[in-house]
């Protein structure tokens, strides 16, 4: 139940904000149903590529979507994932914790100023 | 051509973020989107979510071998933002983009104190 409000709440902020969900589903993973960091982030990945899928196919039916653009940043970042999962087994939960809220503040600060 | 090596090597660093800490990568697709390629605000967020699916393909079958990732909440989650997502694209294409930033902005704001919060609460564990 938890679970289903927590997609709810990230489907909306996605589709919203064009985020793939995971910047609402992860903190709400943690700091809501208890889940411990790592795990919280794997699976919020997983859950975006589905959440994403269906974000970019609603945008697509009004013609909203640059697939080439997609592809010059989208593409390169596989790669880059592939590079930070392997980078976040090494850290410690509580490391990731205040890195990844140091990146939404900073985010923040950038979006109102 | 160098707005497309430096979107690219943008792209690269979104997927480091996406892997690092779960997140789509949008935060940094959407202003490479905006900033590099020019794109509106709306056309880069609806980019930014096709952007996504390979970084997120790649993390996910990372993760999966890392034994991070409880699949049947993922798909509960993914299932249920289905309906959110829905609803956010009415609400996306009928506000302005500024707004849409500000809420964004604040919204970062918010999530990180409380993050940030229940490490200092917290006391270290082995992880």
């Amino acid at each position: 139940m938890r679970l289903l409000a927590i997609g709810l709440v990230a489907g909306l902020f996605s589709a919203l904000l064009g985020v793939g969900g995971g910047i609402v589903a992860v903190p709400l993973l943690i700091l809501a149903a208890g889940y411990p960091e790592r795990r919280a982030m794997a699976t919020s990945l997983t859950a975006i590529v589905l959440i994403a899928a269906v974000g970019a196919f609603t945008y697509a039916l009004h013609g909203e979507v640059k697939p080439g653009a997609a592809a010059v940043v989208g593409l390169p970042a596989a790669f880059g994932a592939i590079a930070g999962t392997a980078l976040q087994q090494r850290l410690a939960n509580r490391t990731l914790s205040l890195a990844f809220a140091a990146l939404l503040a900073g985010i923040g600060i950038w979006l109102i100023v | 051509m160098w707005s497309l090596l430096l979107a690219g090597g943008l792209g690269v660093l979104a997927g480091v973020l996406a892997g690092l800490f779960g997140v789509g990568g949008g935060i940094l697709f959407v202003p490479t989107l905006t900033l590099v390629l020019g794109l509106t605000q709306i056309h880069a967020e609806a980019t930014s979510l096709l952007a996504i699916i390979p970084a997120a393909i790649a993390g996910a079958w990372r993760q999966r071998r890392y034994g991070n990732v409880r699949g049947r909440d993922a798909l509960l989650l993914g299932l249920a933002a289905i309906a959110g997502v829905e609803a956010g694209v009415q609400i996306a294409e009928a506000l302005p983009e500024h707004a849409l930033r500000r809420l964004f902005g604040v919204l970062m704001l918010v999530v990180a104190a409380q993050v940030a919060w229940r490490v200092r609460r917290r006391p270290a564990y082995p992880s």
